[in-house]
């Protein structure tokens, strides 16, 4: 019985990709075997075709090349205007691609999709354009022929002999919603190329006798045709995965491409993204870095080249450090589950006498694997390595193996009295030996020829001379050479990759340091320091991270000249690397990365470097990839950290809501109970003696000013909780608001004694005077209420430091034994179930309104007994007054 | 003696009440409305001596009818406020109203407010040949030669300081809102600059006040303005 269930990973990619579709806007090609097939044409028609029906067509951008009936499809149809692009005379017309994303078509037409862009727009190709309208969700029709598609750019160029320059990767046509094949018959085409209906008269004789041959035809449709029918056939597979109809490929292909630093390697990159298509296999470009070759910057830049290209063809590209190249490779291909490898077979010449030749060492260790040898045609000369392990320039090293061999010739004619010439050559093969390993190949030769003649000249009989006999010195000197060469091969490659290891070793562990700082920060303002300290010494280049702000626009962190902050909105919006060295806005003197993170891109890095190389290393690159995606990570983990805190913050306030209203609802019901029980008692007993009376109403309003100081309380703890308190501050006197608080406090503080003890030098503070009104009142409330009626309160104020204090003190009982600092929770009272009124609000409220202030308030015991209430809150600037003129006399007139 | 006649201007039903029945126990004439229109026509036809104003009418707001009234009648004006109308009560003032209480005000504190306004409304209008010495306390002032003395003590004050203070004298009884001292002592320039009145104030109070911090003449309202209290116009000889 077979499962007829689908594979959830692979309906899962049929999913994704149906959602993803959904929301970006669909892409229809017109693709035909090469110009004038008529794709324009049937694009045109079918544009009309939907203008018709009513949809919003519009457009974009249409090449007629003077063809006139195409000219005459266009009429009626709306066409966005072009925008001009680049200055200094060179300006040219080009697509407008924002102009098209503001536009309000549903639909729009641009034409040859292949086309490079003009200098100085934002995407190199025509392609990235569409895809950035497909991504805004706007549906595009357009026109490519066969020979720009990148995977048959080399097959092409076999056919029609030229290279077409101008191409669009491969996942661009495959992910296309639909393909149309324009086609006709080689035979057709030529009659109207003839006729003068795919290029004006005057270029139809060069086109004919170039590109127009009737056989270039012939392939180039049966190209086109071939192409168009894989489509197909992976259209069939992915209706059959999400149809759960047994898919033909039990197992997914993987290939992987090795390659080499060489131009030449393009070929093998483009053969493999065709083999993936084909295979409907993901795919690995693969680069092996052994340490001992040197890293010339041709080389690197090739590299970048061939990565670029990989990428942009759907391939994953790696680097991997290795010695040896088959064993890496094989290491790495098992590792990926790799099913086909393919490698290049370089031409015969390249014969090497003890390795054996790669891919022989593959097929030998990994017959797992199938095995893929593509001819690499080495047009280019090998450029010579340039050694770049030699310690020291060539006169230091030469003139230091110079002496390096007199000395030895002197050492060895002292030594002669003892040894025999036969260990006089050991002592000059020794200082070969030795100059080789410190100085490199061409000191180590320099000393094996020096030391072959010294030899001969001081050593031989006869002295002084060259004869005939010596011709056997030769072999030594032979031999002296090749020791040379190889012991300072040796110790190259030792250094080499010593040199190697060492960078390896500063990268890995400054990112291992980035991390680990970068896990452990807790605040935005870290991890821009860390930007800032590690991260621009690592790669030696300026470093400025922007984070979007609440409206997603981004803010940059540190001021900084170069940055500019439409390219760094564009490459956050858009989650792709943008600016210098990119495909995108390149015009920009700065490399923006985005920093995306698993629920969303977090910010964007603007790295302005200062030599232009740093980008185009491949390690650098990777380890700055490295460091975006552990900043993003680190980023998004501090988002939620604050948004876990604001949910914590938030419990609190329901918690505390909680505890207030049932707090609130006790303290505000006792009042209000005595309030009418007394008020019926007066109702209802008309034969009240008056002092009786009296007494009654006294109470009633008592509970009434105890009620009204409560709902004060509420009030105003409920603004200073609402979120954003509004604090009205001004400059006061402190010594204005201490009068207004005790004018109002002063029935409540009799008959206590109340003193003030305020400096007339006291400075202005700012604040709002009636907050910290309602603080003073709540300490006096407090004084009243847990004192004795002989008690004396107190009233000081002065200024220390930055800070002005106030403090309350009675010399009453004191505080409770308790943690003073527990007093000002919300509902705690010193003594629990006491009978005296009040929820505990009003120092809860004292506090919030200080440290809204950016004050403190603290309580402490007094000596001998008594408490006191300390308020301290910040010295501010106080405005300026303006001294009195001396002119103002009038108000002095017995002066 | 011709009774005072006031007139309140309150919706709610209860503080009308007793707010009339206080002052009726006072030996005053008590008209009563409940909107801001009746108010209107009632200063017309009755008169008041003073009047009581809620600032929550529900016909409009309390200050507009301040603004209209105050352009054709002298009567003082105390306001009714709740905590919530903060500025408000600034706003009524400088539209010129006289005097404010805060809900919930006591019937005592309320008696004394206007008994203090008629005092000065009865003063002010008499008072065209009054003697320049006036006195609060133990300070005397002679407006005419600005000589100022506590007790025997002659006081010396700055300009600004004898502006400041012949402003409240002025408007004595009166609350005295902290941009309508600014203008009359500084000029326009200085409005919103309250800080310059509470350093002046607070360099009088050390000149003129027994206790700065429990001033006695020299009230501070918060964050509305100040009063002077306690004024002796002697009448002239």
């Amino acid at each position: 019985m077979t499962d007829q269930r689908p594979d959830p990973d692979d309906l899962l990619e049929v999913v994704k990709g149906e959602d993803h579709r959904s929301k970006r806007g669909q892409l229809k090609i017109f693709f035909g075997a090469c110009a004038g097939v008529g794709k324009t044409f049937a694009m045109l028609q079918a544009a009309r075709q939907l203008h018709a029906e009513g949809a919003a067509v519009g457009i974009g951008v249409v090449e007629t090349h003077g063809r006139k009936d195409t000219q005459e499809l266009l009429e009626g149809l709306p066409v966005l205007p072009r925008k001009t692009v680049g200055g200094n005379g060179r300006a040219a017309t080009e697509f407008d691609l924002d102009g098209a994303l503001a536009s309000p078509y549903k639909i729009l037409v641009v034409d040859e999709l292949a086309h490079t862009n003009v200098a100085g727009s934002r995407h190199a190709k025509r392609w990235q354009d569409v895809e950035e309208l497909l991504d805004a969700g706007i549906d595009v029709y357009t026109a490519l022929n066969v020979q720009h598609l990148d995977s048959l750019n080399d097959i092409v160029g076999g056919i029609i002999g030229t290279r077409v320059r101008e191409t669009v990767p491969d996942r661009i046509f495959d992910a296309a919603t639909d393909v149309v094949l324009v086609d006709i018959p080689p035979d057709d085409l030529l009659a109207r190329l003839n006729a003068g209906k795919v290029y004006l008269p005057v270029a139809v004789e060069r086109a004919r006798q170039n590109f127009f041959r009737r056989g270039n035809l012939i392939a180039l449709r049966e190209l086109a045709l071939r192409r168009v029918a894989d489509r197909v056939n992976a259209d069939v597979r992915s209706y059959r995965v999400s149809h759960a109809i047994k898919s033909v490929w039990p197992t997914q292909e993987m290939l992987m491409v090795c390659v080499s630093a060489d131009r030449s390697q393009e070929r093998l990159v483009r053969e493999g993204a065709r083999l993936a298509q084909r295979l409907q296999a993901k795919w690995i470009v693969v680069h092996i870095d052994q340490p001992y070759k040197g890293d010339d910057t041709r080389s690197r830049e090739t590299l970048l080249t061939i990565a670029t290209t990989a990428q942009a063809a759907g391939a994953e590209f790696a680097n991997i450090p290795g010695q040896d190249i088959a064993e890496t490779l094989l290491d790495y291909a098992r590792k990926r589950n790799v099913t086909k490898l393919i490698v290049g077979n370089p031409p015969r010449w390249k014969f090497k006498l003890f390795r054996s030749r790669l891919q022989e060492r593959i097929a030998r260790a990994g017959p797992e694997m199938g095995l893929i040898l593509l001819s690499v045609d080495d047009v280019r000369p090998t450029v010579k390595r340039k050694v770049t392990d030699e310690p020291r320039g060539y006169a230091a090293a030469l003139s230091i193996a110079t002496l390096a061999c007199g000395a030895t010739t002197a050492l060895a004619a002292w030594l002669l009295r003892v040894f025999d010439p036969s260990n006089v050559i050991m002592l000059f093969l020794m200082t070969v030996v030795f100059v080789a390993m410190h100085l490199g190949r061409v000191a180590g030769a320099w000393a094996a020829f020096l030391s072959v003649v010294c030899f001969d000249l001081f050593f031989i009989e006869p002295t002084l001379s060259f004869t005939a006999t010596d011709t056997q010195y030769f072999f030594t000197f032979a031999l002296m050479l090749v020791v040379a060469l190889v012991i300072s091969q040796l110790a190259a490659r030792m250094r080499s990759e010593a040199r190697v290891a060492r960078a390896g070793e500063r990268r890995a562990s400054t990112l291992a340091r980035i991390a680990r700082d970068l896990s452990s920060a807790i605040k935005i303002e870290q991890i821009v320091s860390m930007c800032r300290d590690a991260i621009t010494p690592l790669i030696g280049a300026q470093v400025v991270l922007l984070i979007p702000d609440q409206k997603e626009r981004l803010v940059a962190t540190q001021n900084a000249g170069f940055v500019d902050l439409s390219v760094a909105q564009w490459t956050f919006d858009h989650a792709q690397e943008a600016g210098l060295g990119t495909q995108t806005l390149s015009a920009a003197n700065a490399l923006y990365l985005p920093l995306k993170a698993s629920m969303a891109t977090r910010g964007v890095l603007a790295i302005l470097p200062s030599g232009s190389t740093i980008l185009n290393d491949p390690d650098d690159r990777r380890l700055l990839d490295a460091c975006c995606s552990t900043i993003g990570l680190a980023l998004e983990r501090i988002h939620f950290v604050e948004v876990a805190q604001d949910t914590l913050v938030r419990m609190e306030g329901e918690k505390l809501r909680n505890a207030l209203l049932s707090a609130v609802s006790h303290d505000l019901k006792t009042p209000l109970t005595a309030i009418r029980g007394l008020a019926e008692t007066l109702e209802d007993s008309p034969n009240l003696r008056v002092n009786d009376r009296t007494d009654l109403a006294r109470s009633i309003k008592m509970q009434a000013d105890e009620l009204k100081r409560l709902v004060s309380n509420l009030l105003d703890l409920a603004r200073m909780q609402s979120d954003g308190v509004h604090l009205h501050k001004e400059w006061h006197t402190l010594s204005e608001i201490v009068g207004s608080a005790l004018a109002q406090s002063t029935t409540l503080l009799k008959p206590r004694t109340v003193q003030t003890r305020l400096p007339a030098t006291l400075p202005l503070v700012e604040v709002d005077a009636a907050l910290i009104e309602r603080v003073l009142i709540n300490l006096f409330d407090n004084a009243a209420k847990y004192t004795p009626p002989e008690t004396t309160v107190t009233i000081r104020a002065g200024a220390s430091g930055d800070s002005v204090y106030l403090v309350v003190e009675d010399d009453g009982p004191g505080l409770p034994a308790t943690d003073p600092d527990g007093l000002f929770e919300p509902f705690a009272r010193g003594q629990k179930e006491s009978s005296i009124a009040g929820v505990g609000l009003g120092l809860a409220l004292c506090r919030s309104i200080v440290s809204a202030h950016g004050g403190t308030i603290r309580a402490r015991a007094r000596k001998p007994h008594g408490a006191a209430f300390e308020i301290r809150l910040p010295l501010g600037a106080p405005p300026e007054v303006e001294s009195e003129t001396a002119d103002d006399q009038t108000a002095h007139p017995d002066r | 003696m011709i009774k005072p006649r006031i007139l309140i201007v309150e919706d709610e039903a209860d503080i009308r009440r007793f707010v009339r029945m206080a002052l009726e126990k006072e030996g005053m004439n008590v008209f009563e409305t409940a909107t801001a229109e009746e108010a209107r026509l009632n200063v017309g036809s009755r008169k008041p001596d003073l009047m009581i104003v809620d600032l929550g009418l529900p016909d409009g707001d309390g200050k507009m009818l301040i603004r209209d009234v105050r352009s054709w009648v002298s009567a003082p004006i105390v306001v009714l406020s709740a905590r919530e109308q903060e500025t408000e009560k600034v706003e009524a003032l400088d539209a010129g109203a006289d005097d404010y209480l805060v809900k919930p005000f006591g019937v005592p504190e309320l008696l004394a407010r206007v008994r203090a306004q008629l005092r000065r409304s009865s003063t002010v209008s008499n008072g065209a040949g009054a003697s320049p010495i006036v006195r609060f306390g133990n300070v005397s002032i002679n407006l005419a030669t600005h000589e100022i003395a506590r007790g025997d003590e002659p006081v010396h004050l700055t300009p600004n300081e004898f502006r400041l203070l012949t402003a409240l004298i002025r408007g004595h009884g009166k609350v005295l809102t902290h941009r309508q001292l600014l203008m009359e002592v500084w000029g326009p320039g200085y409005a919103e600059r309250s800080h310059y009145i509470r350093i002046y104030m607070a360099q009088l109070r050390q000149k003129l006040e027994d206790d700065p911090s429990q001033p006695v003449h020299l009230i501070t309202e918060l964050q509305v303005g100040y009063r002077l209290s306690g004024l002796e116009i002697s009448e002239a000889s």
